[in-house]
């Protein structure tokens, strides 16, 4: 069954066309790796997912709801059950840690104050970020900024998860952790969409790969029959640099 | 078209759009008044100590100024009825809105511009909350509320400044001079002056929001957009000013 369907979808930033007719669609469950050079417009593609950016045509169903069709009022339902991993973090500079994990729950749910605080502490200690609550996001490391924006995106436990670029700028070893991390968030069967130029990490913890050129998304099948044809693998890693 | 009336018209239109989901959502819960008390503290508290020194400054300038001017014709005797009422009908508001314009229009964008850069106001579209409530509201509010009180302190320091240099260098007793300025200035003076700003604060606060939101070229732009809401809050106060003043006039000589 699939949770996210994209049809004929059309972006264009003034006259120039940045998507043009892309198809794809991701079933429950399934993590869809979403490669590409700089430029291609993957995170658009993302954005448009939940709203952020508009289609000038085409078609955006989140779980037989589309997107396209709904005022920013209704998106927030949607939004609450589609997390959206930024680059960079996007983290509010003037909250703290925690009050940033903190901010879904406030927003949406009538927890009291000591649950909220429960499950912040335990969102932390899944992110091996115990004594971090009280910094501000000035005061992270990057590999910790992504921790915390992925620590907020999933406190609400959602459906869907959307990944922007989410390792990149990291060294190998935090590179490694948000590896994991999305896998064990995969195992929960939770949704995702991987938007990455690392091929390393698309392999890791993608079900399937697509490549996006041209304005055009070409599936490029499952990551297990892929992990079999090496030559392939390196063409994709070549296509992925050649910009 | 040219390029400066296309801009023209982009301003107005979203001004008014923005206007619009303001209004549309100012009813709409959740409320967020902790966040409005925030930017009260921001915007209205921590800008009195300049709008105090600028009053006090133009209070004595203007005492000095018609001191001068007046003594030569043995007129001295009429500087707290001008003081007073030119302070609380034009001065007062104006020197206040401006300075807040300043001070308070220019954060609002720059704060604004660097969370639309650093994607923190995408943030808090993708987690399912609206920018125009968590960021727009209670910074007009703010303002709205702030502006005409701190105009009022303003009116009441220019004033004693006036009184400073009127008892210090024109040899004018101030008990004199109270008297004066209570006999001179009326309810409706008062209310034309402090009015005005409700309508200033509104100048200020809404460009200073839309052209944060509206913030293009990345880091680059946050300055260009900082520049662009001051100016043209400076600009709408001060043309503003002209037509308010007419329609406060006119409603007073209906009464």
């Amino acid at each position: 069954m699939e949770m996210i369907e994209v049809s004929h979808f059309r972006k264009m930033f003034g006259k120039k066309v940045i998507h043009d007719d892309v198809n794809f669609d991701v079933k429950k469950g399934e993590c869809l790796g979403l490669l590409g050079g700089s430029g291609a417009g993957k995170s658009v593609i993302l954005r448009s997912l939940i709203g952020l950016e508009r289609p000038d045509s085409g078609k955006i169903q989140i779980d037989g709801t589309d997107v396209t069709q709904l005022d920013e009022s209704d998106l927030i339902e949607i939004r609450k059950r589609v997390a959206y991993v930024f680059q960079n973090g996007a983290l509010f500079d003037s909250m703290t840690v925690y009050d940033n994990i903190a901010y879904p729950l406030c927003e949406h749910t009538n927890l009291s104050k000591h649950e909220i605080r429960d499950r912040v502490l335990s969102t932390l200690q899944m992110f091996n970020l115990q004594g971090a609550e009280s910094l501000l996001p000035a005061e992270l490391s990057g590999g910790m900024q992504k921790r915390v924006g992925l620590a907020r995106a999933i406190i609400m436990k959602p459906d869907v998860i959307l990944y922007d670029e989410p390792t990149a700028g990291l060294d190998p070893a935090n590179t490694v952790k948000i590896q994991n991390l999305i896998v064990q968030l995969k195992s929960t069967g939770v949704t995702s969409i991987l938007v990455t130029h690392d091929l390393d990490t698309a392999i890791r913890v993608c079900d399937r790969l697509a490549f996006l050129e041209d304005g055009h998304v070409e599936n490029l099948g499952a990551v297990a029959d892929l992990k079999k044809d090496p030559v392939q693998i390196l063409q994709l890693f070549v296509r992925g640099q050649g910009d | 078209m040219t390029a400066k009336t296309e801009k023209f018209l982009d301003f107005v239109g979203g001004n008014t759009v923005l206007t619009g989901q303001m209004l549309r959502d100012l009813f709409r819960r959740p409320l967020y008044l902790d966040l409005l008390i925030v930017q009260i503290q921001s915007v209205g508290v921590r800008s009195l100590p300049l709008v105090l020194v600028v009053a006090m400054s133009v209070g004595m300038v203007m005492a000095l100024q018609f001191g001068i001017g007046l003594q030569k014709f043995g007129a001295k005797l009429y500087i707290p009825k001008l003081v007073s009422i030119s302070f609380i009908r034009e001065l007062g508001p104006i020197f206040a809105s401006l300075m807040f314009a300043a001070r308070v229009g220019a954060g609002i964008t720059s704060e604004i511009a660097s969370m639309v850069v650093t994607q923190q106001i995408d943030a808090i579209r993708a987690l399912g909350t609206s920018p125009i409530k968590k960021i727009v509201i209670p910074r007009v509010l703010a303002c709205v509320i702030c502006l005409p009180i701190l105009t009022a302190f303003a009116n009441a320091i220019g004033i004693f400044g006036g009184l400073v240099v009127g008892s210090l260098d024109l040899r004018l007793d101030a008990g004199f001079y109270w008297q004066k300025v209570f006999s001179t200035v009326v309810l409706a003076d008062y209310l034309s002056g402090i009015g005005k700003t409700f309508f200033f604060a509104l100048f200020i606060a809404i460009p200073a929001c839309y052209y944060g939101l509206n913030v293009e070229r990345g880091t680059q732009g946050v300055g260009v957009a900082t520049t662009r809401a001051v100016v043209s809050s400076s600009i709408m106060i001060l043309v503003g000013d002209y037509f308010l003043t007419k329609v406060f006039w006119i409603i007073q000589s209906w009464r």
